[in-house]
């Protein structure tokens, strides 16, 4: 049981971090908050699905043409759609809304609603005092914890890193720098959407691949990113964990936990933001006017 | 004007006083393009039952206008306020839950559970209104995202007062006829949202509009937000509730398709899509948008991949919305006394300005 617990809130908690550390960036670099964050997301598992399945090709190599083609299919989007409206903060809401629906009906439309699954990528299982723990369960927290490493550095010790940081710290400061802000919020954009498909590829093995997928990562990303603090990577991280632990346990010990699991989670997160408005880490901003 | 009417008795009365109302008439409202329009519209949504009672589209244009109400008291808080708020499903959905058990349980007629539901609304504003007292901006919007989400998950565990997946269902009627069904909603619409405008066109409106724009200079100008903000979700929890239980009594079934994220997210895509911050675009989006879908309907794959395209398309070309980029063609602003005037004048109505 405690197992149990333990190795589903880590796989929740990766996940979310993944997610929310993507759209945390997107809104740190260029304030736009992408609804549609979850659905690249769907996308990307729908991707993976159809190479596997369809064309036979070698999971592994599947993921990887999944993550860069929903990356395009990101760019594409944040070009046609989201660029030319950028400064009119709510259109930019429902047109990442609409996306997302867009995408969801593509989806429905190619693949209609039935629940797919991908077969995993290593089989067999560990038995620790009784309890089975899929080596995919394993495999999938160990990707998730490189990748978010992987993003760490690329944040903080390279050029690239320091550009997008800036660029989240004051926008028209890092322009006077010379940092070409568009162009930092295009590679971000993508960082962002290749982070979305890496989260599609270790979770697609462990969950069923429907139109609908991306409505529950959606709210609980949303929740953990306000918990953690608006546009704040430790917090995202640390509070990814404390709602994916907090789904599991409650799951795993309440009666009919699966419907409640959502309601104690933002519970959690509205209590914290009782305290402490600005998030778990988020920095309180002055004002501004 | 009064002393040749006395002479002429009764009927001169009358006629000085239809002149009077047809000069007020073309003074106000012929005057601009804006007001024919919702002139006009007020006349087609009253009268259309005259020229065709097809049920199928009776019906339409009953769940266009309760939802023309849900979307204007979006405006209301978020649009005018500016506490924009992703849950508003939380108050329709608690209008429809309230009114949907009265009904059923304490055999309370529509009459009666449709106002009790608003004012549980009115109850859920305040309890979401409290805490999200001290957020503002993007954290406002993702907060108030969890509270038909929460709701939502109670619903489901207590099945055997809420019906769960199913909802309660077995209401009594709106009324007996399609047409009276019709003739309340309508007319409801039509009041609840010439109230709105009005509360945005007064004092505390004007409040409500400063909070958006600079809370610390309200807070400074010795006015109190907290109170104001609380009315403002009070308010909008009050019209929300309102069309949660209209939407219960007609569809005679209150279910979780009330409080989904997907709920929450159509309020908002109506409201933006037709324009914030003026109660008229929501409503008129409403009345363009819904119709649209049903219409759709024809392409039952293509859906929501139309409305979702056509929303993109829409918001690419005119960011600010549709109603107000219209109004913007057809009407211009003096640049001296702020008074609008149809496009085509050279000069302004009331200052004689030049129009640039």
């Amino acid at each position: 049981m405690i197992l149990d617990i333990i190795t589903s809130g880590l796989i929740n908690g990766s996940v979310y971090a993944l997610l929310a550390i993507g759209f945390s960036l997107i809104f740190g670099a260029a304030r736009i908050v992408n609804l549609a964050h979850t659905a690249f997301y769907m996308v990307a598992s729908y991707c993976i699905y159809y190479a596997t399945h369809k064309m036979g090709i070698h999971p592994v190599l599947a993921m990887l043409v999944a993550i860069i083609l929903v990356t395009l299919i990101g760019l594409v989007c944040y070009r046609i759609f989201i660029n030319p409206i950028r400064e009119h903060e709510a259109a930019v809401l429902i047109a990442t809304i609409a996306l997302a629906m867009a995408m969801q009906e593509i989806m429905l439309l190619i693949f209609t609603g039935d629940f797919l699954s991908v077969p995993s990528l290593v089989s067999g299982y560990l038995k620790i005092i009784g309890v089975k723990i899929a080596y995919q369960q394993l495999l999938t927290i160990c990707v998730a914890l490189l990748i978010l490493a992987g993003v760490w550095v690329l944040l903080k010790k390279t050029r690239l890193g320091l550009a997008i940081r800036s660029t989240a710290d004051d926008r028209e400061v890092a322009n006077l720098m010379g940092m070409n802000e568009s162009r930092v919020a295009m590679i971000t954009m993508g960082v962002s959407v290749g982070l979305a498909g890496f989260a599609g590829a270790v979770v697609v093995p462990l969950t069923v691949v429907n139109p609908h997928m991306w409505m529950h990562p959606l709210i609980m990303m949303l929740a953990v990113v306000v918990l953690g603090g608006l546009g704040s990577l430790k917090g995202s991280f640390i509070g990814a964990y404390i709602l994916g632990f907090a789904e599991s346990l409650v799951v795993f010990l309440i009666p009919l936990g699966a419907f409640l699991k959502g309601s104690v989670a933002l519970c959690i997160m509205i209590l914290v933001l009782v305290i402490r408005p600005e998030g778990l880490f988020g920095v309180a901003f002055e004002e501004e006017r | 004007m009064a002393l040749p009417s006395r002479k002429r008795g009764r009927m001169g009365i009358l006629g000085v006083y239809l002149r009077k109302i047809y000069t007020l008439f073309k003074g106000e409202v012929l005057i601009l393009p804006s007001r024919i329009v919702v002139f006009l519209f007020f006349v087609i949504v009253l009268f259309l039952p005259v020229v065709t009672q097809d049920p199928y589209l009776l019906r339409i244009l009953i769940l266009t206008s309760i939802f023309a109400i849900l979307a204007a008291s979006w405006d209301l808080l978020s649009g005018f306020t500016g506490q924009v708020n992703f849950g508003h499903a939380l108050f329709f959905g608690v209008g429809a839950y309230t009114s949907a058990l009265l009904n059923l349980h304490a055999l309370i007629p529509p009459w009666g559970s449709i106002p009790l539901g608003a004012v549980a609304a009115v109850v859920a504003g305040l309890i979401v209104g409290i805490p999200c007292l001290r957020l503002r901006g993007t954290y406002l919007a993702l907060t108030t995202l969890a509270f038909p989400i929460i709701l939502m998950g109670i619903v489901f565990a207590i099945p055997d007062i809420t019906g769960g997946e199913l909802g309660v269902s077995g209401l009594s009627r709106l009324s007996n006829s399609r047409l009276h069904d019709y003739y309340i909603t309508v007319v409801v619409m039509l009041g609840l949202c010439t109230i709105m405008w009005k509360i945005t066109d007064s004092k505390t409106g004007i409040i409500f509009h400063a909070i958006r724009e600079d809370e610390l200079a309200v807070r400074a100008s010795g006015i109190n937000t907290t109170r104001y903000k609380l009315l403002a979700f009070s308010l909008s929890g009050l019209f929300a509730g309102i069309s949660g239980g209209l939407y219960a009594h007609f569809m005679r079934i209150a279910g979780p398709s009330t409080l989904e994220v997907s709920m929450s997210f159509t309020v908002v895509i109506w409201a933006v899509f037709g324009g914030i911050v003026t109660i008229y675009g929501p409503v008129g989006a409403v009345f363009i948008l819904f119709p649209l879908l049903e219409f759709l309907r024809f392409w039952p794959e293509f859906r929501m991949l139309m409305f979702a395209v056509v929303i993109l398309l829409i918001l690419l070309y005119m960011p600010d919305g549709l109603l107000p980029w219209v109004r913007d063609k057809i009407e211009k602003e003096c640049p001296r006394c702020k008074i609008r005037n149809i496009a085509t004048r050279k000069a302004c109505r009331v200052c004689t300005a030049l129009l640039d």
